[in-house]
């Protein structure tokens, strides 16, 4: 009996493994996709952008990431069994720009093709890497924020991580542009809430009532600047504080509707994860591609939000 | 029957100091929390302001609910590691009855709650009739309740925005209505009155008293006759329907279900009940303590940041407070025998 249902327990396993390894067999080139994460919105807006570009350049891809953007362990072991699958070549954000290396180097000496995306890599292995240009995006929001305070007084921004490429990128490229250019805007506060809604609320408040002064806060991602937007309206200073988010999503895109953020800078997730896919297809048939695919970064608010050029870019 | 009672109320000489040294710890962490509200409100003209204190009273509301029904579990010498994700999973049963089926409110908090009690039920049974460890057993619904919660939300955020009416009511306030300026939010009231009810069965309740006997003697409890599996997933379920309030509040504050939430809430909901003197080894606790314990860390948090303290040292200070309280716990049980 027990043995009967071991036997029965082993044939099913081994008929998930048989269903779960279409890349053996498929005629199309395979392109395991490796991404940060899959259960943000923005994520699931760069798989959309793959799946399309895979559906265009007849490859097969496979849309994988780790369940949060620490876990840098798990997303190393994806890279390794998609490694071992052999594939024709690799898409891959990384979450530790250094800690892949290793496994890069495997990759490329078998000769397969890696390009990177959303963040780049510290190597010349990526035969490209298609990602938003962060210091870039965040100064501008840095610039919008200068001019809406009118030129001076006291800002805060709530970041996401202060270990990550992107919360890194996002939070100097903000500082250093005002320090440049707004110099009568002083950064009073950068505190981090893990992309944490509920966090970041918290803190968004404590925020606000250190700094009874402040003139406006910036969200660095989407977790944060949903935070700061709950803070502000627990507080009842709509109007009062200038929002600027990065990003998109639902909630975010109501509140640049009603005015009570003011605007935000948005990338472009179905173009990251459209070109990364264009580029592996085309470094397969080795066709020469550029080595840093810079994906764009808009801003938006009240008066585009809606309009056909912002649309395609900003999920829900 | 009584044999289990008489395990935590020992004989009058022993008692007498049992009662004082249990009754030190929560004075100590009492004390500590007037201590952290003095020194901040001196470090800081902004602490002490009535928005600032109401933000330190809305950030404890989802730990300190999840933190109540953790102390149950922990009295019976079990843990729940799975509460954070149950709350999530129990805001997106919420959010899926409300928002996608368009079913009345108040049958979304229901389904919420009843989520959170299901699953906490499935907990006890693991650990009562499958004798699975309680570590082990709610770690792997720690995982199910975030699959699910994935599952169920379709891997996105769904909004309450169809219905206003659920984050009004919780964000509004009665007690402003009543005193004008007063402006302590519903979702504040929610906790005390979960802590009131909590303090209720635990002290007041057959429930409680066996609550505290599976966690001083369990074989001693079974042997007077108890059906000690049934308890004890009634315990399970308590904790369950905790976490399900939880998830109601959440995403009552949130007006949202984040499907991705939740992970990392487990482990603060049973630093506030430590603090607050419940013992990890069971058998001892108070919801008071617990309400306690969590004031101390949203009160920590709040001041840390207020006076723009680094993030990477507010959590160093929060880690050292849980096992300053342990420690002290330790002591405890070492001058009791």
């Amino acid at each position: 009996m027990n043995k009967n249902k071991l036997s029965v327990a082993l044939s099913l396993l081994a008929a998930v493994a048989l269903v779960c390894a279409p890349a053996a067999r498929a005629a199309e080139p395979y392109i395991p996709v490796i991404s940060k994460g899959f259960q943000h919105q923005f994520w699931q807006a760069v798989k959309m952008g793959s799946e399309k570009a895979a559906k265009d350049y007849k490859v097969k891809i496979n849309f994988e990431g780790p369940e949060n953007e620490s876990q840098v362990d798990k997303q190393i072991e994806m890279l390794q069994a998609e490694l071992a699958k052999k594939p024709a070549a690799i898409c891959f954000a990384a979450l530790d720009s250094k800690a892949a290396i290793p496994l890069l180097q495997k990759a490329h000496a078998a000769k397969i093709p890696v390009v990177g995306f959303d963040s780049g890599v510290d190597s010349d292995i990526p035969v490209a890497t298609a990602a938003t240009d962060n210091i870039a995006a965040a100064g501008a929001a840095a610039d919008h924020m200068a001019k809406l305070i009118g030129g001076s007084g006291e800002v805060a921004a709530v970041v996401h991580d202060q270990t990550s490429r992107t919360g890194i990128d996002r939070r100097d490229g903000f500082l250093k542009r005002m320090k440049e250019k707004h110099p009568n805007v002083k950064v009073v506060d950068v505190q981090y809430g893990g992309g944490d809604q509920l966090k970041s609320t918290d803190l968004a408040k404590a925020i606000i009532q250190a700094h009874p002064n402040l003139k406006g806060i910036f969200g660095a991602n989407e977790g944060s600047i949903i935070g700061v937007l709950n803070a502000v309206k627990e507080l009842h200073k709509e109007g009062k504080i200038v929002v600027i988010g990065y990003d998109a999503g639902k909630q975010q895109k109501d509140a640049v509707r009603s005015g009570v953020e003011a605007g935000a800078v948005s990338q472009d997730p179905v173009g990251i994860g459209y070109k990364c896919v264009e580029a592996a297809a085309k470094a397969i048939k080795g066709e020469k591609v550029p080595k840093n695919i810079d994906t764009g970064f808009k801003w938006y608010d009240k008066t585009n939000v809606d309009s056909p050029e912002m649309k395609p870019l900003l999920y829900d | 029957m009584t044999e289990p009672i008489a395990q935590t109320e020992p004989r009058p000489a022993a008692a007498k100091r049992f009662l004082h040294l249990g009754a030190m710890q929560r004075l100590l962490a009492f004390g500590a929390l007037i201590v952290l509200f003095v020194g901040f409100s001196l470090a800081s003209p902004n602490f002490l302001q009535f928005d600032n204190v109401v933000g330190i009273l809305l950030a404890t509301t989802v730990n300190g609910v999840l933190a109540l029904g953790v102390t149950f579990v922990i009295i019976t010498g079990g843990i729940d590691l799975s509460v954070g994700t149950v709350m999530t999973l129990s805001a997106v049963t919420t959010a899926v009855f409300i928002t996608n089926w368009h079913l009345p409110v108040l049958l979304g908090i229901m389904a919420g709650l009843v989520t959170g009690a299901l699953s906490g039920m499935v907990n006890g049974t693991l650990i009562a009739k499958l004798k699975i460890p309680p570590f082990i057993a709610t770690l792997g619904m720690l995982n199910v309740a975030r699959g699910l919660a994935l599952v169920f939300s379709g891997l996105r955020p769904i909004y309450f925005n169809d219905t206003p009416v659920f984050n009004q009511v919780a964000m509004g306030s009665l007690l402003g209505s009543i005193v004008p300026g007063f402006e302590v939010p519903n979702l504040v009231l929610v906790l005390f009155g979960a802590a009131v009810l909590a303090s209720l069965a635990l002290s007041k309740t057959v429930f409680g008293r066996y609550t505290f006997a599976l966690g001083s003697n369990e074989e001693a409890t079974r042997l007077s006759g108890v059906d000690v599996d049934a308890w004890k997933i009634g315990v399970y379920a308590v904790t369950g329907l905790f976490a399900g309030l939880a998830g109601v509040l959440i995403g009552a504050r949130l007006n949202s279900a984040q499907p991705s939430l939740g992970l990392g809430y487990e482990l603060e909901a049973i630093a506030a009940a430590v603090i607050g003197g419940t013992s990890l080894s069971g058998g001892e606790g108070t919801i008071l303590g617990t309400v306690i314990g969590a004031f101390i860390i949203s009160t920590l948090t709040n001041g840390l940041r207020i006076l723009s303290v680094p993030q990477e040292w507010q959590t160093v200070v929060t880690g050292a407070i849980v096992i300053l309280a342990v420690y002290l716990d330790i002591i405890r049980r070492r001058r009791q025998s």
